[in-house]
């Protein structure tokens, strides 16, 4: 095999995983806090898919347009998710976990009917916007402008992520909110409040990977459960609730997904999960996870 | 005399568990008194009651004439009372100082409290500022629990076992500065199983007896009356 092939292997393997992590950690995050595995996860990047579909179709298709689409699109699922959280979530919280999951499960069924007869069942297609149309030759591979954003895209948020949680009170306190909700409450935090917030920046997250995804594959029925099995894979792989493991399970599920692909043409997905499968038995709590109380 | 926090006939219970029967206490302004009782007699639970973590199912609890029944812990908290748990609760992963400014940030409370002058009260905690939460000793988490409680400004403590678990000697320097807040004028609400610590800055005690108030008076008769004491502690 040539080198630039299997660097070409490794982009796409890199393009794949950042657009995992984008979706991936807010599911951590959201797990992280509250303490709420979000099932739903996947039908809001999916959701985050049809709406910057319809945004682009509002402001004009191959426009520039298009990053106002997505953008409107991630805060549209903000809200949806903020929504969500405040109206109905919250009403189950202190029950058992079962009762958070079939919760979560059912909407992943409602919101795919809601998709279904919005948008219909066909596929839908988004351009990529003129100024990354263009592509590069980078070490004798083609790459697309729009894949190289991706690569970059994905470790910015995850620098802009870190910083927040590590050197800004607002990030103290989300981690004082993980650790224990009712002693930040009993020093006047609205926790509830905390909640919800981090709830509408998990679901942002969603949205803004479900838009951003729109030019490189189209956008069909579906697409929610097979992402959120996907990111399921990367937080157990990196520990779930754990940012830089989310980060590290993206990488890794990326990569392997890219290369198991010429060593197992028709059972890509086999390699992953296999993989998932010993870090389950090995480090039950995920590669940078720690063990839940 | 009119009461600072009144609670009147609380019942509160975990579930279907029910712990409090019918608890009425009050303290003053200024005053320091203190819940005695034996491990599981519902001192904690009662501290729980009126910060609203554990509402109770009946009775009243009154913050300076208003009623505060079942109101989140946020807004008692803002309304002036503060809570030190009995097993700490630091944020473990946060530094010393990082669990400071995160009680300081959500502080709903104007008053004289800042990091510089809990630095002051416990200067240990200068020291230890970056050290997370996790790795500090029994003492020096309670100091922080102490500290991160008063950034929020209360008028009242409530203060749960805070020698549990510390040796004689530590019990003895957060004795002082327990007796230093008072003096400063916080009003204070202390649970203790013991009497070293409790009688040495209560002015009144309630004693409690499985969810119900067995015994209440001036902590100098219980003091001078050492039958009275082995009556109702069994020391
Ligand atoms: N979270 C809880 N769930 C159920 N029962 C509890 C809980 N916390 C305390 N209890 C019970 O309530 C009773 C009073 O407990 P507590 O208020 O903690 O007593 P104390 O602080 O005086 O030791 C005990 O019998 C204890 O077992
Ligand atoms: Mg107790």
């Amino acid at each position: 095999m040539e080198p630039s092939f299997l660097f070409g292997q490794f982009l796409g393997g890199l393009t794949a995983a950042m657009f995992l992590f984008l979706i991936a950690s807010g599911l951590s995050l959201i797990f992280g806090v509250l303490r709420v595995l979000n099932f739903a996860h996947g039908s809001f990047y999916m959701l985050g898919a049809y709406l910057a579909f319809q945004f682009v179709q509002w402001v004009g298709p191959r426009t520039e347009g298009f990053w106002l689409a997505a953008l409107g699109a991630a805060c549209g699922i903000a809200v949806l998710g903020g929504l969500v959280e405040r109206l109905l979530l919250r009403h189950l919280y202190g029950r058992e976990e079962l009762y958070q999951l079939l919760f979560t499960y059912a909407l992943v069924l409602i919101l795919g009917d809601v998709a279904k007869i919005t948008w219909g069942t066909g596929q839908l297609s988004v351009s990529r916007p003129p100024s990354l149309e263009g592509s590069l030759n980078l070490l004798g591979v083609i790459v697309p402008h729009y894949n190289l954003f991706i690569i970059l895209l994905g470790p910015t948020i995850a620098l802009i992520f870190w910083f927040v949680l590590q050197r800004t009170s607002v990030g103290r306190i989300v981690r004082a909110a993980a650790q224990d909700r009712e002693m930040l409450s009993s020093l006047g935090a609205n926790v509830g409040m905390v909640y919800t917030g981090m709830f509408m920046v998990g679901s942002f997250l969603a949205g803004l990977g479900g838009a951003l995804v729109t030019p490189t594959q189209s956008i069909v029925p579906g697409m929610d459960v097979a992402i959120i099995v996907e990111a399921f894979i990367v937080v157990v792989i990196g520990g779930l609730g754990s940012f830089w493991g989310t980060f590290l399970g993206a990488l890794i599920f990326g990569q392997v997904l890219s290369f198991g692909i010429l060593i197992f043409p028709r059972f890509s997905i086999f390699a992953v999960s296999a993989l998932m499968a010993v870090i389950l038995i090995v480090r039950p709590w995920g590669l940078l996870g720690r063990p839940l109380r | 005399m009119s009461a600072l926090l009144e609670v009147r006939d609380i019942h509160t219970a975990y579930g279907q568990s029910r712990v409090l029967f019918g608890i009425s206490l009050e303290v003053a302004p200024q005053e320091c008194v203190c819940l005695l009782g034996r491990n599981g007699v519902g001192k904690t639970t009662t501290m729980r009651s009126i910060m609203g973590l554990t509402p109770p199912s009946s009775g009243r609890v009154t913050w300076k004439g208003k009623e505060i029944t079942g109101w989140a812990p946020h807004r008692v908290a803002r309304a002036g009372i503060g809570f030190v748990p009995e097993d700490r609760r630091i944020f473990a992963e946060l530094t010393t100082w990082e669990n400071l400014d995160v009680a300081r940030q959500v502080a709903g409370r104007p008053g004289g409290w800042d990091i510089p002058a809990v630095y002051r009260l416990f200067p240990k905690l200068e020291e230890l500022r970056d050290r997370p939460g996790g790795f500090l000793s029994g003492g020096e988490q309670q100091m922080l629990t102490i500290a991160r409680t008063l950034l929020g400004n209360p008028e009242l403590l409530l203060l749960d076992e805070p020698s549990e678990g510390l040796a004689p000697l530590v019990v003895e320097q957060l004795l002082e500065r327990v007796l230093e807040l008072k003096q400063k004028g916080l009003t204070i609400l202390l649970a203790e199983q013991g009497v070293e610590f409790s009688l040495a800055v209560a002015d009144r005690v309630y004693v409690l007896e499985k969810g119900e108030v067995r015994y209440s008076g001036s902590a100098a008769s219980l003091r001078d009356d050492a039958a009275l004491r082995h009556q109702l502690l069994a020391l």
